[in-house]
């Protein structure tokens, strides 16, 4: 177990030296905050855009995308975070047959990477929200009681683990894939951007989609938190059409932490299987250059 | 040997136009080459490349449906541009424009998926080339050959070209079968045109960036990932460009900021040629845009070989041509 922590500590160390040195830990910062809020700000613009030319307003809406928007930084810099390790060490740096020899656990050592990205864009989020809630006009209703502060928590703790087991089966298919990190990167968040009720209601899915959404933790941990959040004025106008209205708070958190162990499951096994294939046909320290 | 032929040593130095034309074309098509065959022999790209970020697409699309939605239930309960309808006729042509906007809305993201395509290959495969070239080992075999280093930069330009555009192409398709867009292009030519200048000033702007990555180094890849959200912004890749004007008093200097970037031009004037009766709002119109575009793509192709030549000899003059990871 403390080969475990060691590993896990070391990782993270370094995962923050290797995202961070090229720059001053400020300006670092700021780098990490720019593209979220960019983000944030190309939903705003279509908001704009729609309410100025159909002449009309849709506030409740806009405070659930803007919540949801909020917490999807998580999952684009978490996931990158863990699945561009691979990637990063094998065709980068080309020091991953010295790492996969030494006598660590590489699942944990990748689990440890991610950790200065989910510090980073923790940052993030608070920034975001506290822009939409003090700068933004007209501000997005953002409220959280001290009674909901424990169940908040409890669902931060298992959505980001939630996340680092996706990263981790994604970062187990990438032993196997060309240097295509950065189209990964791009495209997965987009699974989840779609399918998770991020930025609109499930039910504005087709049916058999908001059944894939349901499948997926994210959807309830997006849930929990935009519940916990979002003023009871815009929760009463959008939980009717979010398709999970019925359930209670603690069976949403209860959903998340089940599919959470069934992800984490899931991560062990095609990790595993990524590297005992990769190691099958060679890959494990290939370079594609082209 | 024959005295009719003039003898000519393998270290001699040819100048001819001929020679030099035929061997920066051979470059050209030598450098584009490993970026079709590549792509073809390792086909998981395919997957990565055309089909994930279609969702990505989606999910702007689906958020356009949604307040569609939410405006649709609006006029149905009687209110028309929050005040009540005046009749069933204004009821329905309200209904009508809202559609009509729709369309025009999820066009306006199709269209900038696109280019957003386009844009990735400018930075990933144009932009941090160089610098990747570096870092792997075959920089200097490019400085040694003869062939001028714009031939090359071309040919990586032609074959990311090619690449981007099947994905390119795939979300265009999508959104015309899956997402119902209706594009109406009534001036092909001038539509042609936007599109090709467009491209050539991105690829421009590629070229420039490639040798100053040469020079910033391994702030190249954070650089490229700077210019990702932000540039989606500031060009209005996800919704008309013209909306910057509506927020004032911010929206029309990053407008003006954005416009540097060739992409919001083109899509701005794309947008006009292939969805006019949509009430988007617009920057300018598509004539004196295509014009701007022309002025960006040669300044940057001018302003690349100077850089190319510049900061090739100060890399040659610090000893950073070939150091790795710095």
């Amino acid at each position: 177990m403390s080969n475990f922590w060691n590993t896990f500590k070391v990782a993270a160390w370094l995962g923050w030296e290797m995202d961070s040195n090229w720059t001053e830990p400020w300006l670092f910062i700021v780098y990490s905050i720019i593209k979220p809020i960019a983000a944030t700000f190309i939903l705003v613009l279509m908001y704009i855009v729609l309410a100025a030319i159909g002449n009309f307003s849709a506030g409740p809406l806009f405070d659930f995308m803007y919540v949801g928007n909020a917490f999807f930084i998580f999952v684009g810099t978490t996931l990158f975070g863990t699945f561009q390790v691979i990637q990063s060490d094998r065709e980068w740096y080309q020091t991953i047959r010295y790492i996969y020899i030494s006598p660590i656990s590489f699942y944990v050592y990748v689990m440890g990477r991610a950790i200065s990205k989910i510090l980073v864009a923790s940052f993030a989020v608070v920034i975001t929200l506290a822009f939409g809630a003090f700068v933004l006009h007209p501000a997005v209703q953002i409220s959280l009681s001290l009674a909901s502060v424990p169940l908040f928590l409890a669902g931060l703790v298992l959505g980001l683990f939630c996340l680092l087991a996706i990263g981790i089966t994604l970062g187990g298919v990438t032993f196997l894939m060309a240097r295509h990190t950065q189209s990964l990167a791009e495209a997965v968040p987009g699974i989840f951007y779609v399918f998770c009720g991020v930025l609109f209601p499930l039910s504005v899915l087709p049916g058999w989609l908001q059944g894939v959404g349901k499948a997926i933790p994210l959807t309830y941990w997006f849930e929990l938190s935009r519940r916990l959040l979002l003023s009871p004025a815009d929760q009463a106008a959008v939980n009717p059409l979010t398709g999970l209205g019925g359930f209670s708070d603690v069976a949403i958190l209860g959903f998340l932490a089940l599919s959470s162990v069934i992800f984490f499951g899931l991560s062990l096994g095609v990790f595993k299987l990524g590297e005992y294939l990769a190691r099958k046909a060679g890959k494990i320290d290939m370079t594609t250059s082209y | 040997m024959n005295a009719a032929i003039p003898y000519r040593s393998s270290a001699e130095r040819r100048s001819d136009v001929r020679y030099r034309m035929g061997l920066n074309l051979r470059s050209i098509l030598g450098r584009a080459y490993p970026r079709v065959i590549g792509a073809n022999r390792e086909p998981s790209w395919i997957f990565f490349e055309v089909f994930l970020p279609l969702l990505g697409i989606a999910a702007y699309v689906f958020i356009y449906q949604s307040f569609y939605g939410a405006q649709v239930a609006l006029i149905q309960a009687g209110q028309c541009a929050g005040v009540p309808c005046a009749s069933p006729a204004d009821q329905l042509a309200h209904l009508q424009a809202a559609a009509q906007n729709l369309n025009g809305l999820v066009g306006t993201v199709v269209l900038g998926g696109t280019m957003v395509a386009f844009w990735l290959n400018v930075l990933w495969s144009m932009a941090s080339q160089l610098y990747w070239e570096k870092e792997i080992g075959n920089l200097q075999i490019y400085m040694m050959a003869p062939m001028s280093r714009m031939a090359l930069l071309a040919g990586m330009a032609i074959g990311g070209m090619f690449m981007t555009s099947v994905r390119a192409l795939s979300t265009l398709v999508a959104g015309v079968l899956v997402f119902g867009v209706i594009f109406q292009v009534a001036n092909p030519f001038l539509l042609l045109a936007v599109f090709f200048v467009t491209l050539i000033a991105l690829y421009g702007m590629g070229m420039l960036f490639a040798s100053l990555y040469l020079i910033w180094g391994r702030e190249a890849a954070n650089l490229s990932s700077l210019l990702e959200e932000p540039i989606f912004f500031s060009s209005g890749m996800y919704f008309p460009a013209g909306g910057f004007l509506l927020v004032q008093p911010w929206g029309p200097a990053v407008a003006v900021a954005g416009s540097i970037v060739p992409a919001m031009l083109g899509l701005d004037a794309l947008r006009q040629l292939t969805l006019p009766n949509a009430k988007l709002p617009v920057l300018l119109g598509p004539v004196p845009e295509l014009g701007l575009l022309l002025v960006l793509a040669v300044g940057f192709l001018i302003l690349a070989r100077f850089a190319l030549a510049r900061l090739e000899t100060l890399a040659r003059r610090e000893g950073r041509l070939t150091s790795r990871h710095q």
